[in-house]
């Protein structure tokens, strides 16, 4: 119910608020990411902080996403198009020597802007699956218009000549400055979007998501409301785009690709859509399974399907929905007590037996291909047992689980 | 003579070979409650929806305060000052009943294009929405979500919303539809409030109701308007008896 997740409408206080238990936890989630570059530090390795970076600028296009889809109902399957103009814009300019911030993002805003209008004015007559077809149309041209930008490097992508200039310096080269850029602008865009969710414009949006028929007999025109949520949350995507841009240095076709989108998606409806936290803890769930996945085995492929499947079993709603439906029987801490320790040696498990797999197989894996597929299934099957009762139990108590898979995760990186 | 708010000229839609409407001539004058009534697919509601926009007719003109309306989207009737209640109930069911009607105050003060400010804790709406909701006795029920309501709740809710239009106009498709008969009493109490004060047009079943409420009554039957006049002519005319009234009573 989205209307009514967003906190409660009516009992507006004046003066200062308390935070809700949303807007702690996306509060939490800022202060853990904001604490990354120290564990990074730690072990003298920048590839945790580059992790954080992606992690954040998906956050950013999840949320961007998350405007259409849950207050809009738009599902967009090109938002991808926009990570890539974003880029694209920034990348061109910058390849003509105009690489500094006062030319190179007011590019990749306009560029997304124009291309979020120009489609959108057309894609938002339409609704529900044609929506969906038609947005993916309009990605895909972008896709292949890239591919034949021959001056800008066509197939094989943009090279940037440099990230972008601050004030004619290479501020954002330093990794440190550029994460903490990253989560500002992701924290900026969390308020942002918040705002505008609850806001005269957004509650005409999600009106119309609710019932159309009603909100034109009072005298609201969908048309407008839904071209300028497109134009503001592709705009918002092209900002993403801007920051992976800069964080690669580089841009390709691939940024558009279909199946970006379907990921975009997949963060969105993992996390949980109807508030804001939901799809930027899909970002993170679906990035960190991938690096995790990818670790065990390259066919993590084989695995994150099934785990997606499972989950859109179990948890419809998303993680947000899972994390709101054990809000409503936490008052039960007996089951919480009897549920934690199992998830911990479930998970436990499932970490021992992929480590040990990999240590035993790990060089033969990547020699010997047909032993390794062999390999690759057994593994799969191995960790499939109590990856799936552990599953079952996280889905009971999806919070302890994410602390835990926090922890796990920095363990791992620990002994790397 | 008082002015005719609503005229409708020569009128007609067909779908198919099925005509719904035939050259249909109506005038609703300014304050009066006008009644349609007519049997079971009489074309009563096809009337309505061409009256709020959501059907284009095929011939004929609608004409709105000396404006001619028959091209006008549904939206943009509602700003000139349509407000309509629907057969089936259309609220909006994830939103609260407060929010509901906010909403319609919304639509008509100031625009919709603002970004920052936090729609629901715009007292000014909120305080106009609490006013509507307490003329049809919901005041109470403001921050139930409008899914959770009764159906008779649902329906006064959905006379608040079109009340918070500022209306010029109201539309009322079978306001009384599947209401119990305690529901029912509650929503003639409510519309004969209204009565005089708003320009009413009402599609209606309940012929108790109907000659409660209506200064004018107008038979559909087949798509033709056999009968239009006050209650007591209409109720001695001897085509509508044959048509329509000799069946019921």
């Amino acid at each position: 119910m989205p209307g009514a997740r967003r906190g409660n409408p009516v009992a507006a206080p004046s003066g200062p608020r308390a935070l809700s238990f949303d807007q702690r936890l996306a509060a939490g989630l800022f202060v853990l990411l904001a604490l990354l570059p120290l564990l990074s530090r730690g072990i003298a390795s920048s590839y945790l902080l580059l992790v954080g970076e992606r992690l954040v600028i998906f956050a950013i296009a999840a949320l961007s996403l998350e405007l259409l889809i849950g207050a809009g109902g738009l599902v967009s399957f090109g938002h991808a198009a926009f990570l890539g103009i974003g880029a694209y814009a920034a990348g061109i300019v910058a390849s003509h020597g105009h690489g500094s911030l006062a030319i190179a993002l007011p590019a990749a805003l306009a560029a997304s802007a124009a291309f979020a209008l120009m489609t959108g004015a057309i894609a938002v007559r339409t609704r529900g699956v044609y929506f969906i077809m038609i947005t993916l149309a309009f990605a895909q041209m972008a896709f292949f218009i890239a591919t034949s930008l021959a001056p800008y490097g066509g197939d094989d992508g943009l090279t940037w000549p440099t990230r972008t200039q601050v004030l004619g310096r290479p501020i954002l080269k330093d990794q440190l400055t550029f994460f903490y850029v990253c989560l500002t602008l992701l924290i900026a865009t969390y308020l942002g979007v918040g705002r505008l969710i609850a806001s005269r414009f957004g509650r005409v949006l999600r009106g119309l998501k609710d019932n159309e028929t009603r909100m034109q007999a009072i005298g609201f025109r969908p048309y407008f409301y839904r071209l300028t949520a497109y134009v503001i949350a592709g705009t918002l995507c092209g900002l993403a785009g801007f920051l992976l841009g800069n964080q690669a240095e580089f841009v390709s076709p691939a940024y558009m690709h279909w199946q970006r989108s379907g990921e975009l998606i997949i963060m969105v409806l993992l996390g949980g859509t109807g508030t804001l936290y939901g799809p930027m803890l899909g970002a993170l769930a679906l990035l960190l399974l991938e690096e995790a996945l990818s670790r065990l085995t390259e066919h993590w492929k084989v695995m994150l399907g099934p785990a997606l499947v499972l989950i859109a079993l179990f948890a419809s709603g998303g993680i947000a929905g899972a994390i709101a439906a054990w809000r409503r029987r936490r008052r039960t801490p007996a089951r919480l007590a009897h549920t934690l320790p199992r998830v911990a040696r479930h998970l436990f498990g499932v970490g021992l037996k992929a480590s040990r797999c990999w240590r035993r197989e790990g060089r033969r894996l990547l020699l010997r291909p047909a032993h390794r597929l062999r390999r690759g299934a057994q593994a799969a099957r191995a960790a499939c047992e109590p990856a799936k009762t552990a599953l079952g139990r996280a889905l009971e108590a999806l919070p302890p689980l994410a602390e835990r898979a926090v922890k796990t995760t920095v363990v791992r990186w620990w002994r790397r | 003579m008082k002015r005719a708010v609503l005229k409708l000229q020569g009128v007609s839609k067909s779908f198919g070979a099925l005509r719904v409407a035939e050259a249909i001539g109506l005038e609703v004058l300014a304050g009066e409650t006008h009644a349609i009534i007519g049997p079971n697919g009489a074309g009563k509601t096809s009337l309505i929806n061409q009256i709020s926009g959501t059907l284009a007719p095929d011939a004929g003109r609608i004409v709105f305060e000396g404006r001619d309306v028959t091209q006008m989207s549904i939206a943009a009737r509602a700003q000139l000052g349509f407000a309509r209640s629907f057969q089936i109930t259309q609220i909006l069911p994830h939103f609260s009943a407060l929010e509901n009607v906010s909403l319609a105050v919304q639509a008509r003060s100031g625009s919709s294009f603002r970004f920052w400010q936090a729609a629901a804790s715009e007292a000014a709406l909120n305080r106009a929405a609490v006013h509507w909701l307490d003329s049809v006795e919901l005041a109470a029920r403001a921050d139930t979500l409008a899914g959770a309501l009764s159906h008779g709740e649902k329906r006064r809710l959905e006379l608040a919303i079109a009340l918070a239009q500022a209306p010029k106009l109201l539309l009322l498709d079978e306001p009384m539809a599947g209401a119990g008969s305690e529901e029912t009493r509650r929503l003639v109490a409510t519309l004969k409030s209204l009565k005089g004060r708003y320009t009413m047009l009402l599609v209606e079943h309940d012929m108790q109701a109907v000659f409660a409420l209506a200064d004018r009554i107008s038979v559909l039957v087949a798509g033709r308007i056999i009968a239009s006049g006050e209650p007591p002519a209409v109720r001695a005319n001897p085509a509508v008896r044959a048509a329509y009234l000799g069946e019921a009573t």
